[in-house]
């Protein structure tokens, strides 16, 4: 396998790998809403229909 | 119109269901074969700068307008489209997000099966010891191909077997999909999409370490000949508009967008739930699996044991049932069974997470607008699909399967892709767009997406679309020139025989429907055509009834 080969696929798979686990990570750390957050914005939701 | 009770139980499932949707068979077939076409190495850059200014958009204004929907009580694109736009045009342009999941899931379904199939053939080690071509033509007889075709009757292809595994796989999707989001196709998604990831991983390893195999004869089959043809980078191909066209079709493909199964997917989120992260974790899954994993399966090993020129020429979608059997023979009893269970295990995951997605719009719609129950809609889905896919499984020769291949999965996609990216950004507009986006998203959206959604990513997709209508014969750049050279000097044009225009009017082929009394190819195609006309018009008088419907029900409340 040529250098240039090697070079490009090593970064694009390294890059790839790195954006999609930083991102399921993020997902992952965001705590879920809390039953008050919900609550608020359900009655945001009733008072602007 | 009737309340929906469905939704999703979590995050990390919808996104996994989102993912799964995207991750489909040609994450493993098309992609690699497309780098392969188109210059190996310097694929990889249009294809990065088509996901950024198309993909990207594409996902956030889909996952948008379902959101936007779902939250006015729409789960399907007719009315998603309607409530974004005056127009009644608008929910007629949304039916295209339902005929395009029911003319996929037709012959999906049935690829789907053979993949099913196959990983039960590999359990019982069926290809241990057959030849390639033994391979090769054990597939032609599983889907009944006859070869050559009698002018004398029609030819019907009958595989008892694979219409036995057609209907068991369909009927597997119908009772998940009546199980509801949560309930079942969250379940799904749970337990297929790191399967698939585990299978691929375990493939992408033997793909990438095989190494050069010892072919007698054969001076490149060596996995890494393979690796370096995909990879080494070739920048002269980047100036040909061919590369670039190849890679935003394959953008386009790849993350299931122009379908309307992310807009049903998204419409059961609530008002301020995240959009973008969410949009932004299921496509980088998807590139993960067709980048990272789909490129270092089957051009590596199939280079490793049939050398590149064989590849070069081969490469294609039957690739993965008519050679990959025959390549993992040359592992040995057990690493052909586990590879082949690997392989078409992965297969089935893939595709079953697709077709799920592709039966949701159908049911969201008939519950939303009729007040069906899931298991009515799932029902009458299972027997609109048994309808759609007979012809292609009887007429598999005649080409009726590639034509519903040609106009659901492919023009119909770039059709309605162009139509919902001109609604989102100039008819709702995108300070609206912009709002819906942003609103209780967990990351910060760059603004950069405010003028690429409203001018880099529609002059894309018409482009695209513009290029699938008149395509002439060559499409790299002096193709395009001598082309229009050709419009100006004798004021013809070389129509590529893939060319909407060229397919519309059979303008690079003979118009025969009978030939011996017989009907031809282009018979079946066009009775294809028919069926596919006759199930968009359909839908679209549904949707006439169900705006009826709505209308009604506002005049009896304002009275």
């Amino acid at each position: 396998m040529s250098t240039s080969a090697l070079i490009l696929m090593v970064s694009v798979l390294g890059l790839v790998t790195t954006i999609t686990v930083y991102f399921l990570v993020k997902v992952l750390r965001v705590p879920p809403k809390t039953d008050e957050e919900l609550e608020r914005e359900e009655k945001e939701d009733s008072l602007q229909e | 119109m009737a309340q929906s009770k469905d939704g999703w139980g979590s995050r990390i499932g919808l996104i996994l269901a989102m993912a799964g949707n995207a991750v489909g068979l040609g994450n493993f077939l098309r992609f690699p074969v497309q780098a392969v076409q188109n210059g190996g190495g310097a694929f990889i850059i249009p294809y990065f700068v088509s996901f950024l200014v198309m993909g990207i958009p594409l996902l956030w204004i889909e996952w948008a307008m379902g959101r936007y929907g779902g939250i006015k009580g729409n789960h399907s694109t007719p009315f998603i489209t309607d409530s974004m736009g005056k127009k009644r045009i608008w929910k007629y342009v949304g039916v295209f997000g339902i005929f395009t999941n029911l003319g996929i899931i037709s012959y999906y379904t049935y690829i789907e099966s053979w993949t099913l199939s196959y990983t039960l053939k590999s359990i019982g080690q069926s290809f241990t010891g057959l030849s390639r071509a033994q391979v090769s033509t054990a597939f032609d007889n599983y889907v009944g191909v006859h070869g050559t075709l009698s002018d004398r009757i029609v030819d019907i292809n009958i595989p008892h077997w694979a219409i036995v595994i057609f209907l068991i796989t369909l009927a597997i999707n119908i009772y998940i999909l009546s199980k509801g989001l949560s309930g079942g196709i969250e379940k799904v998604a749970k337990i297929g999409m790191p399967l698939l990831i585990l299978f691929g991983i375990f493939l992408a390893i033997r793909g990438i370490t095989l190494g050069h195999t010892g072919v007698a004869g054969c001076t490149t089959c060596n996995s890494q000949v393979g690796l370096d043809f995909l990879w080494k980078p070739d920048f002269t191909s980047l100036a040909n508009p061919k590369v670039w066209l190849a890679a935003a079709g394959q953008i386009f493909f790849t993350l299931s967008v122009g379908m309307g199964t992310i807009q049903c997917y998204a419409a059961y989120l609530k008002k301020n739930d995240d959009i973008a992260l969410n949009a932004m974790t299921a496509g980088w899954m998807n590139e993960f699996v067709e980048i990272v994993l789909g490129a270092a399966i089957v051009i590596p090993i199939a280079v490793g044991y049939m050398g590149l020129d064989w590849v070069k020429q081969n490469a294609g979608f039957m690739m993965a049932f008519k050679t990959m059997p025959y390549l993992f023979n040359q592992w040995g009893p057990l690493l052909a069974t586990l590879s082949g269970v690997a392989w078409f295990g992965l297969l089935f995951f893939a595709g079953i997470t697709s077709s799920l997605a592709m039966g949701t719009p159908f049911m969201g719609f008939m519950e939303d607008e009729f007040g069906w129950k899931r298991g009515k809609s799932s029902i009458v889905l299972g027997i609109i699909v048994l309808i759609l896919a007979l012809p292609t499984i009887f007429f598999f020769e005649y080409g009726v399967f590639n034509e519903y291949d040609y106009w659901t999965g492919t023009v119909s996609l770039v059709v309605f892709a162009t139509l919902e990216v001109i609604l989102f950004s100039w008819v709702f507009g995108m300070k609206n767009g912009w709002e819906e986006i942003t609103r209780g998203s967990d990351i910060k959206v760059p603004t950069i997406y405010k003028f690429i959604i409203k001018w880099i990513t529609p002059i894309f997709i018409i482009v695209i679309f513009i290029t699938s209508l008149i395509e002439p014969v060559h499409t790299d750049m002096a193709g395009w020139q001598s082309a229009f050279h050709q419009l100006f000097t004798n004021g013809t044009w070389p129509w590529a025989n893939d060319s909407i225009i060229a397919q519309i009017f059979h303008l690079n082929e003979k118009i025969v429907y009978f030939k011996n009394g017989v009907p031809t190819g282009m018979f079946f195609k066009d009775m294809a055509r028919l069926l596919l006309i006759s199930t968009f018009l359909g839908l679209s008088y549904l949707v006439h009834i169900a705006s009826n419907k709505r209308k009604l029900a506002n005049k009896t409340i304002e009275s």
